[in-house]
């Protein structure tokens, strides 16, 4: 371990960076899991799913990510809907949610991952794009932009779920059902269409964040493990349903762990999220934004 | 029996008809572990390999169940408590070379004690809470094991298996004996579990905590004695495995398919009962062992994410109620 001011300030600056890319990952579960109930630990495997969406655009027909984005993201919302549906008529309906919906979500998790190792292989995959290379330094400070697109299409997404949620009537809609389902039935809205709704917006944002992903680094199919610590930890720490508070503790986590791989190395990393989230759970479960 | 009538109940039974079923687990138990004891010398390794795998998952999947079956407190974290256990033998297999059942009984009271801990900082809170506090436990733990040098860390450590006496005619004999006992004892600890008071606790804060806790059951208390118990039987589960495998990594001993069988197995048999686990793990147990065999290992983790999502959606009541449904069905 050996300290310097230059090595500390370039970590929080990296730190905060790739907090911009967690949000866009954790965004999700604080909408699925702070919203809506619903304790989607599939989430980071439709976010590997996005990565290798993007790698077979850009294997096959030469997508830019940005492109993938917008031709797969629209994919994630429908997706995301009718799954939610299958869930809803399996599981919610018969108030079988909390032991058989969540052994439900593992198993999803499971057969998309080792679904991935057996058409893919267990290989790293990556993308190319102009901004993946080059960095850019002002002083000390040197930051790349494949961690600077992430983290700018990651607070653009924040805002717009943010602007969706409490400008149109549907995105309030569904903060109502995140408070009481019953008064939002007995005003008339169906919860169920406000709840489907929001879960393929939660899925299309683990598309897009799953397309960020293979901009930072290559991925393989385990990786979307290490994102059920961070995007739990993230939601909790930040209130569970709080779009500010997924940002704020975004940042609070990248900062932390570049911080720990910096001075200690990067296998002490994954520990890093899950340590938080005990800490967390143990002292503070309703989380620094929590009511 | 036909001469009885409904109002005289039989007197001159052996065993109370409530022990019933408990001595009956005994009684197999012990057959089995007699005869393997006994005629088991000559059977070929494979058989054992394919044996003691299953054996293990019954004894995880009975634990799992007693605390996410009964209790409705589901468990990601198998993997962590098992490897806690494997290491608990490796660091003592590396420092005193006690005996197995030492490790054993050290692996328990570890693995019971991190039951414990996460139970006691979680269980307070919502359930769901709970299974992601095992996941992170899990992680925290494979993350430390990986940075510890001195049980081999990331790379893994060979453990040399000590001499066997003569009662066994090679290791894994001893193994497939010493796990038919363990199975016994945790199917026996899952029923005594079910049919106890704790039983009835945990079935009561499954079908509404808030209603349990207003007539007066313990819930924090009974959630903490079957977390414990879990964790323990679990961490004995893992305890034997570094020397049925003789070389152990972290990638092994805190496998996902570790924590997704022991899952899948108590939910594919039934988690109602102590034997829905056992009928689950023989169940899928079996079905693994021939995939592998026939076609690859990625093949037949895949059939189990497939059949646990295919038993949730169409059965979710496993086996177990699939033939409750059937009995029902007929006069």
């Amino acid at each position: 371990m050996n300290f310097s001011w230059d090595l500390l300030v370039n970590a929080i600056i990296t730190g905060v960076v790739l907090g911009g890319f967690y949000a866009a990952a954790a965004i999700g579960i604080t909408i699925e899991f702070g919203m809506l109930d619903i304790v989607n630990i599939a989430h980071p495997a439709f976010m590997i799913v996005g990565a290798y969406l993007a790698y077979l655009g850009w294997n096959s027909f030469g997508f830019d990510p940005f492109v993938s984005m917008a031709v797969f993201a629209p994919f994630g919302l429908f997706f995301g809907r009718a799954f939610y549906r299958a869930y809803h008529f399996f599981f919610e309906r018969r108030g079988d949610e909390s032991l058989q919906g969540l052994a439900f979500f593992f198993g999803i998790l499971f057969i998309i991952e080792i679904g991935l190792v057996l058409i893919f292989g267990v290989d790293y995959r990556s993308v190319a794009a102009p901004y993946i290379g080059p960095t850019f330094g002002i002083g000390l400070i040197s930051v790349s932009w494949r961690m600077m697109v992430p983290f700018l299409v990651g607070l653009g997404m924040l805002a717009g779920i943010q602007l969706y949620l409490s400008r149109t009537f549907t995105g309030r809609t569904i903060l109502a059902v995140s408070q009481d389902v019953e008064a939002v039935r007995l005003v008339g809205a169906d919860p169920i269409r406000a709840k489907e709704i929001a879960f393929g917006i939660a899925t299309a944002s683990a598309i897009v964040a799953g397309i960020l992903l293979i901009i930072i680094q290559p991925v393989e199919p385990s990786i979307g493990r290490e994102y059920i610590g961070r995007t739990f930890a993230i939601c909790v720490l930040g209130g569970t349903a709080s779009v500010p508070g997924t940002l704020v503790a975004s940042l609070i986590l990248g900062v932390a762990e570049t911080l720990t791989t910096t001075f200690f190395g990067p296998s002490w990393s994954p520990a890093v999220s899950f340590g938080l989230l005990l800490v967390t759970l143990a002292f503070r479960p309703a989380g620094i934004f929590g009511r | 029996m036909s001469a009885q009538t409904a109002y005289e109940p039989r007197k001159s039974t052996l065993v109370p008809a409530r022990l019933r079923s408990g001595a009956a687990i005994a009684l197999v138990g012990t057959i089995l572990v007699a005869a393997t004891m006994l005629f088991g010398s000559g059977v070929s390794e494979y058989y054992y390999l394919a044996a003691y795998s299953i054996l293990q998952f019954i004894v995880l999947g009975t634990a799992w169940n007693i605390l996410g079956g009964y209790g409705g407190y589901v468990n990601f974290g198998t993997a962590g408590f098992f490897a806690a256990g494997c290491y608990t033998t490796i660091v003592l297999n590396k420092l005193f070379q006690l005996p197995l059942l030492v490790d054993m009984s050290a692996a328990a009271a570890i693995a019971g004690l991190m039951g414990f801990g996460t139970g006691y900082l979680t269980l307070r809170l919502r359930g769901v809470f709970f299974s992601i506090a095992t996941l992170a436990m899990a992680i925290v733990l494979q993350t430390v094991v990986i940075n510890w040098s001195f049980v081999g860390g990331g790379r893994g450590v060979y453990v040399v298996r000590p001499e066997i006496s003569g009662l066994f005619a090679s290791y894994a004999h001893l193994l497939v004996t010493l796990m038919i006992a363990l199975a016994t004892c945790a199917v026996l600890a899952a029923w005594a579990v079910e049919k106890s008071w704790i039983g009835i606790g945990l079935a009561a804060i499954r079908d509404n905590e808030t209603a349990a806790e207003t007539s007066a059951v313990p819930s924090l208390r009974l959630k903490l004695i079957a977390a414990t118990m879990s964790g323990a039987l679990m961490g004995m589960a893992g305890a034997p495995f570094p020397y049925y495998v003789s070389y152990v990594d972290p990638a092994t001993a805190f496998s996902l398919a570790i924590a997704v069988n022991s899952i899948a197995m108590p939910l594919v048999g039934g988690t109602a009962t102590w034997w829905g686990p056992v009928v689950g793990a023989i169940l899928l147990g079996s079905v693994q062992q021939i995939l592998t065999v026939t076609i690859s290992s990625a093949a037949n983790l895949f059939i189990v994410g497939v059949l646990l999502v295919v038993f949730l959606t169409a059965a979710p009541r496993g086996v177990v109620g699939v033939v409750r449904a059937w009995k029902r069905g007929r006069p």
